[in-house]
């Protein structure tokens, strides 16, 4: 085991923390918020130059070539920014459903578009029952000549509203429950029949409601029927990639908080001094520190081909993540008193971006739950 | 030791029942209970229709329209109030500004202002905190000096609640800067209108306007406008503090948003079975439950103990309600949150931050969710925060 980087790691680590330094301050991306699609254009043209929209595809596909590790050192340095751009929909999510169901012709067409910042995915498969659970899934996926129609609503998907592709889960056969009979499609979003809501997120972020009515698919990818597990992959992987991020966002918390007690000053003395907030910014990284060792361990599991032991341990990470998440992020606003209570001020935008990731593909008492029914971590 | 409630103090907690839950407006209770923004008008619609039956003012001296109730009236009427989503008076009129007007102005100052304060013909807004001045509120530095028969206001107040709606102020100023930091601070009253005032909003991280910032400029008010004597606004805060005593811990309030989450939990389904009927969520919103019963006779307690208090003096047993009570607000949040589930996500507030999901986005109760966990991080905050609280305790209890 080596917890160093290797060189070419800490160079993509190095260009990234530099683009997020330079490129990505609090007023750039208040501004990047008021654009068209709620983020930047140029900022993303940034990122394919640098090659971070194909980062974990291969090289034939204009990738990077990147692993889990590098993912990871993306994500957060994304999360200290609070990177508004669909990279997340488009490049974990998207890219990783085509790299692991898709066709190699599928992934010719597709990676190499993404890699170049000229295609934006979003994957549609929330439902309005389904919550967290990725086998419940109802819109329906019918045969119509050589192809599939579309039916039902996918909610809350990531960046919908700008993606260019939909990729979509939907029923071929079986009941609401059932893992067999789930398909994933590829959908133009400007097909007849698909209709997008979009909107802002909490965290200022985007997403949309998405409905299929007799929407025409361009292709399936992979078996109609037995797409799920392929999925369950992807989902993982996007976890292990959103625990990263939840580091920077907590990294930062952390930073402004203790800077922020060594200068607030109240009864004539930093509020920094007092040794009872000296004690909780002990214990705000002591749950930093935690939830960072349980990303890495994330980022090493969720490649994993046996599935169980990746499930188990993805999730046991995510527990940590949502825990260590909302601790960090209740006591970064609680330590400043009412200035974190601000859009003003930044520390609040962490706080909730941290909530929603807490929330994303499942809270901790959810995967506090898979865990426990799959046995011992040891 | 008798721990029954007399048969008078029952009959009275039903009276309240019965006027909160049939005579009041179902509309306005709705909002409440669904934890969405009230407006001006509706806030002013219910503090009157309180007032009109005396009981927006029960805790004020029985001439100036008190009701000389019992602490334990006081709790009912409390308590079943939030319970039915009756939004409770204008604090900063009742609890806050009227009682002292009421204790230490004189015979003018109180025929002036306290019946248009019941009544909220007056809107009243708390200018205590400074940008310099939070939890060391005596580091005031908002000065007001005497220059004839007037007052001259200079400084800058902040987070004042509301003040977009507000037609006065009451300001803590220093008006002695020579004397020690709490002996020369002063209690002043200035409308809102005057030249001289400005105000800034300030968006919550839930999207709302609640808050405000508020500069003076060269505001001159007539010398009349001082509450009481002068350089003794701080005993005046600190009596107006500690004022607020049963209301702190919004045991009712709770009550009413753990009823709200049972229910929403009966609706949202985790595969085939209800939220509620997975036994960890019941055992996490029991254990809630148990901390809020135990703070509920906590409170009790407290409230029994008001009969033998010397009135006016901050106790500081109503530090721990206001600990324990704001720290059960906001699990509740949390739990709220984790019902509703990926529908917590959207972000569906309208300008006027009405917190509800008009958009069609899911549930319409989800839009909610995450703005008041947001928005709830404050009751640790203001009013004194948990740590200024503990240190309270640590002092005034403990001895050390
Ligand atoms: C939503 C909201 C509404 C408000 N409404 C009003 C209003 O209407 N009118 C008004 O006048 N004010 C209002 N306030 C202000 C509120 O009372 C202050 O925010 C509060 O007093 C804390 O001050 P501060 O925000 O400056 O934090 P600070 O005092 O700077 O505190 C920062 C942190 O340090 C801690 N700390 C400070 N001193 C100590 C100590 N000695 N020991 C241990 N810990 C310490 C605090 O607990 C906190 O965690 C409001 C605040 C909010 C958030």
């Amino acid at each position: 085991m080596d917890f160093d980087l290797t060189d070419d790691q800490r160079l993509l680590k190095d260009s990234v923390d530099r683009l997020i330094a330079d490129r990505y301050d609090f007023e750039q991306r208040k501004k990047a918020r008021t654009e068209k699609d709620g983020w930047s254009r140029a900022m993303w043209a940034q990122f394919a130059e640098l090659g971070l929209l194909g980062l974990p595809f291969a090289e034939e596909h204009g990738g990077f070539g990147g692993g889990p590790v590098e993912t990871m050192i993306v994500m957060e340095a994304f999360g200290r920014g609070l990177v508004l751009e669909p990279f997340l929909a488009t490049v974990i999510l998207g890219g990783g459903l085509v790299r692991r169901l898709g066709s190699a012709a599928q992934q010719d067409a597709l990676l190499p578009q993404v890699a170049a910042g000229k295609l934006l995915l979003a994957f549609a498969h929330v439902e309005r029952f389904s919550r967290y659970d990725l086998s419940d899934v109802q819109a329906t996926a019918t045969r119509a000549g050589d192809g599939w129609v579309l039916n039902g609503e996918k909610s809350v998907v990531l960046h919908g509203d700008c993606a260019d592709k939909l990729l979509v889960t939907a029923r071929t056969a079986g009941g609401r429950h059932d893992r067999a009979g789930i398909g994933l499609f590829l959908v133009d979003a400007a097909a007849a029949g698909v209709s997008r809501k979009g909107y802002a997120t909490q965290d200022g972020l985007r997403a949309a409601e998405v409905a299929f009515a007799n929407a025409p698919a361009e292709a399936v990818l992979g078996d109609p029927g037995g797409a799920l597990p392929g999925v369950e992959r992807v989902v993982d992987e996007a976890i292990a990639a959103i625990c990263a991020e939840a580091v920077g966002l907590m990294q930062c918390m952390h930073d402004i908080t203790v800077d922020y007690m060594k200068t607030r000053q109240q009864f004539g003395r930093a509020i920094g001094s007092f040794q009872v907030l000296q004690h909780r910014s002990v214990d705000m990284l002591v749950a930093l520190e935690q939830a960072r060792s349980m990303a890495m361990f994330a980022t090493m599991m969720a490649a994993d081909e046996d599935e169980t032991i990746r499930r188990r341990s993805v999730s046991a990470a995510k527990v940590q993540i949502g825990r260590s998440g909302r601790h960090v992020g209740q006591e970064a606003v609680q330590l400043h008193g009412g200035i974190a209570m601000t859009m003003e001020y930044k520390v609040g935008h962490y706080f909730k971006r941290m909530t929603m990731l807490e929330m994303l593909f499942g809270d901790a008492d959810t995967h506090q739950k898979i865990v426990s029914e799959m046995g011992s971590l040891f | 030791m008798d721990l029954n409630f007399t048969p008078e103090e029952i009959a009275f907690r039903d009276e309240c029942r019965r006027f909160f839950r049939q005579e009041f407006p179902e509309a306005i209770r709705r909002k409440v209970l669904e934890g969405q923004h009230l407006t001006r008008e509706e806030i002013v619609t219910s503090h009157r229709l309180l007032n009109a039956r005396g009981w927006a003012t029960p805790n004020w001296p029985k001439e100036w329209g008190g009701q000389d109730w019992s602490p334990v009236q006081l709790y009912f009427y409390q308590d079943e109030m939030q319970q039915a989503g009756v939004p409770s008076p204008l604090g900063f009129n009742t609890s806050m500004v009227g009682p002292v007007i009421a204790q230490f102005g004189n015979l003018a100052t109180k025929e002036r202002f306290l019946a248009k304060t019941a009544n909220l013909d007056i809107w009243w807004c708390q200018g205590f905190s400074e940008p310099g001045a939070g939890s060391d509120l005596a580091g005031l530095r908002t000065r007001a000096e005497r220059r004839g028969d007037t007052w001259v206001i200079n400084g800058q107040k902040t987070w004042t609640t509301l003040a977009q709606h507000a037609d006065w102020i009451f300001v803590l100023c220093r008006t002695d800067p020579a004397a020690k930091k709490q002996e020369g601070i002063s209690f002043i009253l200035a409308p809102m209108d005057t030249p001289g005032i400005t105000r800034r909003p300030i968006q919550t991280i839930d999207g709302g306007h609640e808050v405000n910032e508020i500069f003076f400029d060269d505001v001159v008010v007539p010398a009349e406008n001082l509450v009481g004597e002068v350089n003794k606004g701080w005993d005046y805060a600190k009596f107006l503090l500690g004022n607020e005593r049963t209301g702190i811990a919004r045991v009712g309030f709770s009550k009413a948003r753990l009823k709200r989450i049972r229910e929403l939990a009966s609706l949202e389904h985790v595969g085939s079975h209800r939220i509620i009927d997975d036994p960890k969520f019941r055992e996490k919103l029991s254990a809630v439950e148990i901390e809020l019963k135990a703070l509920e006779m906590t409170q009790l307690r407290v409230v029994a103990g008001d009969r033998k208090r010397d009135k006016g003096k901050p106790d500081p047993a109503s530090s721990i309600l206001k600990l324990k009570g704001s720290q059960i607000q906001q699990t509740s949040t949390e739990l709220l949150m984790e019902v509703v589930g990926p529908y917590v996500m959207p972000f569906a507030m309208s300008d006027e931050g009405s917190g509800r999901n008009e958009t069609g986005y899911g549930p319409d109760y989800a839009a909610g969710a995450a703005p008041a966990y947001f928005n709830t991080r404050k009751v640790s905050i203001y009013g004194g925060s948990n740590e200024i609280q503990r240190n309270i305790i640590a002092k005034a209890i403990l001895g050390f």
